[in-house]
């Protein structure tokens, strides 16, 4: 496993993992994962279709529970905490999901809105000057009275990241952010990460298999590869990796034709680790 | 011995489906009656929204419905009460079974053709969009912002709607006494009302409350049970308007059995 050189002393580590398995049911997804995301870092979580980087962002999010190991938001073990405790720090970060996930009974003021009414004793009027001005920093202004289904896909997304946004999170997570756009409107989303990270010097962890905009937003990577860390470090030390699955990623090697299909599931979803057992 | 083992199989996975839905039941019912002395909302307005969708919009095609049985009840009623001559009791006929039995019964069969299929399907769809999931990450329990409001609207709802139903059917089973019992629109109507006792008509609104809540929980259950894709959420509505009938006529059995053996002989 690569490591980029260690970060400086005066970065503190937003998220930490330390050997974190996660499994559903008898089949474990995750083989002990560890890493560190610092504050103020664009952190990529790369990898293929059944890697695991779907379920390790939902853990660290609190949808599923570990089975062992260690998750530490800004140093709080959620692993082990109550929900209420769970939900004070969920109103702390923002997730924006891969088709945006907005809620298609309410309009797109109204789904930004929704932590501030539901979190804050705000006033109303108070509430649309926000929401006025997380629309305006994702370019939707304008859009407040339009119902989701009115929207195009770029436009849902960045709906969707104008709701992460409402509360001011400190950690934001996105899933597959560039997911069904065309390059033009993805590379508008990719521009709109780079803006928030310099505005709000927000620490954002962004999971994607787009290569293009990984390596444009990111600040490091880690490149997950059934359910476990093969690399991580800065892009140029991953672009100049001799790892044999990092180069297979990379480089857009195909997978050798499997005749089977439970032999290709095995071959997507486990490795030695599992085979060894 | 294959037999025993799927009827053995099927009854714990049946007590299993009414522990899942009275789990629900109870975590709806803490943000409804609990969290609110701790602080958190009551979601009124959407309750209130939900109680428009679920009542209001129904009372059409309910009136009509139970308009149509009660006409039908006069007709089945009349066709023996003739035999003795006693065409005249076609009116308590009508009140009571309406009240007792129909009024709840056919209230609920028209709600969970409108609403129970409607939540399955709207939890559903945002099971499968990932909404449920978002809902979470914002902090907001799902359960307290979907379904404590239907909870509160079904049981605000039902007994107005098994009221109104009564009462269309009486109305129906009026076509029948002026047209051919020889009753003057008044006085079957006091005939109706003279046959009904308080407790007639209190025994449906209980059942109907009840009837409520199961379809509310059986809606919700299969809504947040959807697998996924858009052809898990037809077979979650599918299932949620079959065991919504199935369970109603259940309720309707447990609850007419009480209401004989607790009723002064």
């Amino acid at each position: 496993m690569e490591q980029s050189a260690n970060p400086t002393a005066a970065s503190e580590s937003m998220i930490s993992l330390r050997d974190l398995r996660v499994s559903y049911g008898e089949r474990e997804i995750l083989h002990g994962v560890s890493f560190d995301v610092m504050r103020g870092e664009n952190m990529v979580i790369l990898g293929g279709s059944g890697s695991g980087k779907s379920t390790l962002l939902r853990t660290l999010v609190g949808l599923e529970k570990p089975s062992s190991g260690e998750i530490r938001l800004k140093g709080k073990n959620i692993a082990a905490i109550s929900t209420a405790e769970m939900d004070e720090i969920r109103k702390k970060i923002g997730m924006s999901f891969q088709g945006g996930a907005l809620f298609g009974s309410m309009t797109v003021g109204e789904n930004v809105a929704l932590p501030l009414r539901e979190h804050t004793k705000l006033e109303d009027s108070t509430i649309k000057v926000i929401l006025r001005l997380k629309l305006e920093q994702v370019g939707l202004s304008g859009f407040e009275n339009y119902m989701p289904s009115q929207l195009s896909g770029g436009m849902k997304k960045r709906a969707a990241v104008a709701r992460a946004l409402a509360m001011d999170p400190e950690i934001l997570f996105f899933d597959e952010p560039s997911a069904g756009l065309d390059p033009i409107i993805a590379a508008g989303v990719d521009q709109l990460i780079l803006d928030l990270k310099q505005a709000f010097h927000m620490t954002i962890i962004v999971v994607t298999h787009e290569l293009a905009s990984a390596f444009l937003i990111a600040d490091r990577m880690v490149l997950i590869d059934k359910g476990n860390v093969v690399a991580i470090g800065s892009t140029e030390e991953l672009r100049a990796s001799t790892h044999p699955r990092v180069r297979q990623f990379l480089d857009r090697i195909a997978e050798p034709e499997v005749a089977q299909e439970l032999d290709y599931l095995q071959m997507l979803t486990e490795d030695d680790y599992r085979r060894g057992r | 011995m294959e037999l025993a083992a799927q009827i053995g199989g099927s009854v714990t996975d049946g007590l299993a489906y009414l522990g899942a839905l009275a789990s629900l039941g109870s975590r709806a019912a803490y943000f409804t009656f609990i969290a609110p002395l701790k602080g958190k909302p009551l979601r009124f307005h959407r309750a209130v929204s939900q109680a428009m969708q679920v009542g209001v919009l129904a009372l059409p095609i309910l009136s009509l419905i139970t308009f149509f049985i009660g006409l039908i009840l006069a007709l089945q009623s009349a066709y023996e009460l003739r035999r003795f001559g006693a065409l005249n009791y076609v009116a308590s006929a009508v009140a009571i079974s309406m009240t007792r039995e129909l009024g709840p019964l056919i209230t609920a069969i028209v709600v969970i053709g409108r609403s129970g299929s409607a939540f399955a399907a709207e939890i559903g769809t945002m099971k499968v969009t990932e909404e449920i999931d978002a809902l979470e990450t914002m902090a907001i329990n799902p359960i307290s912002f979907l379904v404590t409001p239907k909870f509160l609207a079904m049981i605000m709802m039902l007994p107005c709607l098994t009221i109104w139903a009564n009462f269309m059917g009486i109305l129906g089973g009026s076509v029948f006494g002026v047209a051919k019992a020889d009753f003057t629109f008044p006085r079957y109507i006091q005939a109706s009302l003279d046959a009904l006792f308080l407790r007639d008509i209190v025994t449906g609104l209980i059942k109907a409350v009840m009837f409520g809540i199961t379809v509310t929980a059986v809606g919700c259950h299969e809504g947040f049970a959807t697998g996924g894709g858009a052809e898990q959420v037809g077979r979650s509505t599918t299932r949620a308007v079959v065991v919504s009938l199935f369970l109603v006529i259940l309720v309707d059995l447990v609850f007419t059995a009480l209401f004989y053996f607790l009723s002064p002989s």
